[in-house]
């Protein structure tokens, strides 16, 4: 198992390192000269020059890549071209918040899918069962976007349960979570509904199996064979799912981020993009995919734990 | 039932109520909160004697000098000061300076430094400040370039004395006065000052988050008690979205919006007191005229018969916007031409015969970009867009960020046409008219024209008032004549303000005074 | 003794519906999408404007109408081309298994790596704006989910008991995998290409709404309710009638897909 575990550790660099060379690829590829776009058409040649000195852009690629991967690798993300402090200094605070929402959203994701989804596969067809399919059905209809304008309109201008102006976390946490919930419910409704779809089929299939038929015929009921055998096999899916969905929760972050304007990193990256600031851009889409590709990592190693069948290859 | 189901069923719940817990907190323990039962109480909301004002472009470079938009400006209006300062029947009154004296020939000024003005960080505002303040904004810090274009005038600033500060011209100059709102600031402090910020406004700076607020908080030690901030903190909200904005004012977070959307009154009206004015400004489908077709005059004018710029104030405006007809917009009063605004009518059949002329008999494909965070550009843009197509033009409108507006249209003039508007840092008819002499930094349209060029060189260099009138109304007829843009209007300005509060007052310019404004 | 399939009759219903609202969008609308009127801004629904008007009196119907089409055939188009890589991807992934299945599966990894928004983003930065650039990008951010789902189904097949036996048995390998894995994983397939529908119309609405990949110009249903929300209190229906345009598509599309799994799931 440790020698696996380290195997697989080292596909995870190998996957982010390629996601770095294509990033970094894509944006010396690109149209428009960041220096043109930072300096203005006022700049003289000289400041042209010493910016892109300034900053190694006339270096070649390759070895450009060289040193921001060196820096990368040493906590160093770069200095942003656009404004006057470091991609960390910038982007700290926001990946902070972003990161918030998304933790947040899939903690509500699991609070709610997981028992929706065993209390509908309990008696497939029955009342609360197509009450809950019905309902997940509509809730994964509505995009996270929608539901967000819909939570805001309903709970802060209508209700006024909450006040829609983002709450620093160094105003007190609590308030922090409070406000963040209301995005995080935004993203997470309809992602659960989507959840409790799945491991309701995957239950369903697997109750179909050989393996529980046996089950029954040595006298378990329908609960404990549920319990004992069935939720394992079924949940393989399901973490596969929810591993995946890690990269939409944050795509949706980002989205809903501009519904109740969380300063997270879609504004910072939308607008870096428009910039060319791109040692922004580079460090956000690493992290992002760092964040996405680790969670990959721990749903396999979960997946392994859980269907010992696939260790065996 | 079996314990597996309801150990599920308990999660779930417990799941319920988790929002539900957490909505009971918001209602329960902080009622004081809302806005509304603060306005009942009549009492301060609990965030203090503060207010939060939402602006839509993000403040991109700092440096008060520099000042590259009118967004900056009017944020920085608070924070900084010149010698002289704008009120807001349009006049200067001395700031930093008490007194001034300027010489019969126009080109000596003498100033009188105003004792007791400090700046934020208690320090006592010197000739030597002023004196490195001003030798900045005519360049010493940047290759001998003027920050402010007003200062390629002056031949020598000095201070023969510890009181007063000499400014002498090159030439005459009538207009140069109102270049001396130019902020003062610490001797040395350029190369920091983006951090610094320390000025001698009656509002200290406190903190800039890029792309999501500036804090500014009552400066005690303001030279004028009488007009000192009566507010103790303000927080310029940076909402480069107007749906936020409205969210922002109708959930109570934000306490006073300018310039908002005339189409988003409806929104807001119930809650909010409404000031109206325009925004002192000239909105226009600006045209790149470096780049084809519009480097074709007959072009320029055929798209200035095809729109219909009434129905463009109409629709965006709701009429309440002014026809401008050139670039210069009716505040001021004393160059404002609004006869210009009527040369071009709404004429299909000419502007097709114009196109015909210029060799497009059946149109072109064009591009306009437009900042997205300005709605009314966005709209004005598409309904050019309409219009246009009736002579055969295809226009895509491409949305950019503001920062990215600025960088690459604005400064990198690679663009075909953009819709947006360009305000006046003064009263001065100069300030919207030199930026379109050729080969001017400013000129982001590439205008040229020699005629043009001669008018506005003899207007700065017109030693007689209404002379210099006449040849700046002139140069505004060039404008219009040759449609070296579509000039649209001064844009209808709405500036939506707390209930709670009073005090605020439109100026001449295209600024937010927020010293004035306070609680009832 | 089938009971009556209520999500086959509903979802096919609504689909039909929707796509025939859809369609009739794409060649016909009652004003042109673009066209404003004066007389007309902020028209509530009534007899001429059944969807009322927006602020600048555009018609809100012509505009949902025309937003729905295109929304309808990018994901379409979208899914398409993931579903089809995917599928191909992953049976062979995780059929044969090896070095390439691992080499083919950190490239995915890789690009699922980025949230397909956020790539959408990129790929668009890179390549501009269009709808045909937005279905590229999509697509292929769509592939390793699909290929994902494949191959972990894939996995769980291959050392099954029926199919070591088929094997032992001689039947080829293009047999096994067509008829003795493939029914099996079929549903949970099923169940993954209605979600990726709904993913792909959300992929797109959610990029209009952000402003990315489209023409403020062009209706569509993301971009139009970006543009209602400052409005939502004095013209509800700017964003009513969208977002029940999207919530009705994706619904109507779960629904068939939900009642083909219980048939499926019924016979077999």
């Amino acid at each position: 198992m440790g020698k696996t575990l380290l195997k697989r550790l080292g596909l995870l660099l190998g996957t982010l390192l390629l996601v770095s060379v294509l990033a970094f690829a894509a944006f010396s590829v690109v149209p428009g000269d960041p220096a043109a776009s930072v300096l203005g058409s006022e700049a003289t040649q000289e400041q042209i020059d010493a910016f892109r000195a300034r900053n190694g852009l006339d270096l070649p690629v390759w070895q450009r890549y060289g040193r921001w991967l060196a820096a990368f690798a040493a906590g160093d993300f770069g200095r942003s071209y656009k404004y006057d402090m470091t991609v960390a200094q910038l982007i700290g605070p926001k990946a902070g918040a972003t990161l918030t929402l998304a933790a947040l959203a899939f903690a509500l994701i699991a609070a709610i899918s997981l028992p929706l989804g065993l209390i509908a596969a309990r008696r497939p067809g029955g009342a609360v069962d197509r009450a809950v399919t019905v309902l997940a059905q509509v809730a994964m209809s509505v995009p996270n976007f929608v539901m967000g304008i819909a939570l805001m309109f309903l709970f802060a201008l209508v209700l006024r349960w909450f006040r829609p102006e983002y709450v620093p976390p160094e105003e007190g946490l609590a308030a922090h979570l409070r406000f963040m919930l209301y995005p995080a419910l935004a993203i997470a409704l309809p992602k659960s509904a989507m959840t409790v779809k799945l491991l309701r089929g995957s239950i369903l299939g697997e109750l179909d199996q050989d393996y529980i038929r046996t089950a029954y015929s040595k006298g378990n009921s329908r609960g404990s064979a549920l319990r004992r055998h069935v939720l394992r096999n079924a949940m393989i899916p399901v973490v596969t799912f929810l591993a995946m969905a890690i990269g939409d929760i944050m795509a949706g972050s980002i989205v809903v981020e501009q519904v109740f304007g969380v300063p997270g990193l879609g504004r910072i990256l939308i607008s870096s993009i428009g910039n060319r600031d791109y040692p922004v851009v580079q460090a956000i889409v690493v992290l992002l995919a760092a964040a996405v590709v680790g969670c990959n990592f721990l749903a396999d190693l979960l997946y392994r734990v859980m269907d010992p069948r696939i260790e065996r290859t | 039932m079996p314990k597996f189901i309801k150990r599920a069923l308990l999660l779930l719940v417990a799941a319920a109520m988790l929002p539900a817990s957490l909505y009971g907190c918001t209602g329960g323990t902080e009622p004081s909160q809302s806005p509304a039962a603060s306005a009942q109480s009549g009492e301060l909301p609990p965030e203090g004697n503060s207010v939060t004002v939402g602006i839509a472009q993000d403040l991109s470079n700092l440096d008060p000098q520099l000042a590259a938009t009118a967004g900056i400006r009017e944020v920085l209006f608070n924070i900084f000061e010149g010698l002289v300062k704008a009120s807001p029947d349009g006049s200067l009154t001395p700031a930093v300076a008490s007194d001034y004296e300027i010489s019969e020939d126009r080109k000596t000024y003498t100033f009188t430094l105003r004792e007791g003005v400090t700046f934020h960080s208690g320090e006592a505002v010197t000739v030597e400040d002023v004196v490195y303040s001003l030798k900045r904004c005519a360049g010493s810090e940047n290759d001998g370039k003027p920050l402010v274009s007003a200062f390629s005038a002056v031949e020598s600033i000095e201070a023969p004395d510890g009181r007063h500060v000499v400014i002498t011209l090159k030439e005459p100059g009538l207009e140069f006065f109102n270049a001396l709102t130019a902020p003062i600031i610490p001797e040395g402090s350029g190369p920091t000052i983006t951090q610094t910020m320390t000025g001698t406004g009656p509002f200290r700076f406190v903190s800039y988050t890029p792309q999501d607020s500036l804090v500014a908080e009552k400066y005690d030690g303001y030279w004028d008690q009488e007009k000192a901030a009566k507010l103790d903190k303000v927080t310029f909200k940076i909402v480069p979205d107007v749906n936020a904005m409205v969210i922002g004012l109708k959930g109570g977070t934000l306490d006073l919006v300018v310039h908002l959307p005339n189409n988003l009154e409806g929104e807001v009206k119930d809650q909010f007191t409404i000031h109206r004015d325009t925004m002192k400004l000239v909105q226009a489908l600006y045209l790149n005229n470096a780049v084809e077709p519009f480097d074709n005059e007959l072009v320029r004018q055929a798209m200035y018969y095809a729109i219909d710029v009434d129905a463009i104030i109409d629709f965006v405006c709701g009429g309440a916007g002014v026809a401008t007809g050139t670039s210069m917009y009716p505040a001021q009063k004393k160059y404002f031409m609004p006869e210009l605004a009527q040369r071009y009518g709404q004429d299909v059949e000419k502007a097709k015969e114009l196109l015909a002329q210029a060799g497009y008999p059946d149109g072109f494909e064009m591009t306009i970009t437009a900042p997205s965070n300005y709605a009314q550009h966005m709209d004005t843009a598409q309904v050019i867009i309409e219009q246009l197509k009736a002579v055969g033009i295809t226009a895509q409108l491409i949305p950019v960020e503001w920062s990215a507006w600025v960088s690459d249209v604005y400064k990198g003039r690679d663009y075909h046409s953009t819709v947006c508007s360009i305000a006046a840092d003064d009263m001065t008819a100069r300030e919207m008219l030199i930026r379109y002499t050729s080969g001017h930094d400013k000129n982001f349209i590439a205008f040229s024209d020699a005629e043009y060029d001669e008018a506005v060189a003899d207007a700065l260099a017109a030693t007689d008032e209404q002379e210099q009138t006449r040849l700046y109304k002139r140069a505004e007829e060039i404008l219009n004549e040759r449609a070296a843009s579509l000039w649209i209007q001064d844009l209808c300005d709405l500036a939506v303000v707390s209930p709670k509060l009073d005090g605020f007052t439109f100026y001449p310019t295209y600024v937010i005074d927020m010293s004035t404004v306070y609680y009832k | 003794m089938r009971r009556k399939n209520w999500y086959l009759t509903i979802g096919g219903a609504l689909s039909a519906c929707m796509l025939a609202f859809t369609a009739v969008g794409l060649v016909w609308t009652p004003y042109p999408p673009t066209a404003m009127s004066a007389a007309d801004r902020n028209a509530p629904p009534c007899a001429a404007h059944p969807f009322g008007c927006d602020s600048l009196g555009r018609d809100v119907l012509s505009r949902t109408l025309e937003g729905a089409g295109s929304t309808l055939a990018i994901a379409l188009a979208v899914l398409a081309v993931g579903a089809v890589c995917g599928l191909a991807v992953g049976a062979l992934c995780g059929w044969y298994g090896g070095p390439a299945d691992a080499l083919v599966m950190r490239l995915c990894d890789a690009v699922a790596a980025f949230p397909s928004v956020l790539l959408a983003l990129v790929v668009l930065a890179l390549t501009g704006p269009g709808k045909y650039n937005v279905i590229g990008a999509l697509g292929v951010l769509f592939i390793p989910s699909f290929a994902r789902l494949t191959r972990g189904e894939f996995l769980k097949y291959r050392d099954r008991d029926f199919v070591k036996s088929a094997r032992l048995m001689g039947v080829g390998d293009l047999r096994i995998v067509f008829v003795h894995i493939l029914p099996n994983i079929w549903p949970t397939l099923l169940s993954g290409l209605t979600i990726g529908f709904n993913n792909a119309v959300l992929a797109e609405a959610s990029m209009s709404y952000l402003g990315i990949g489209v023409s403020p110009t062009e209706p569509s249903l993301g971009y139009m309710l970006k543009d209602a929300q400052g409005v939502l209190f004095t013209l509800p229906w700017c964003t009513a009638f969208p977002a029940l345009a999207v919530i009705l598509l994706i619904l109507g599309v779960g629904l068939v897909g939900e009642g083909i799994r219980e048939r499926m799931g019924g016979t077999s």
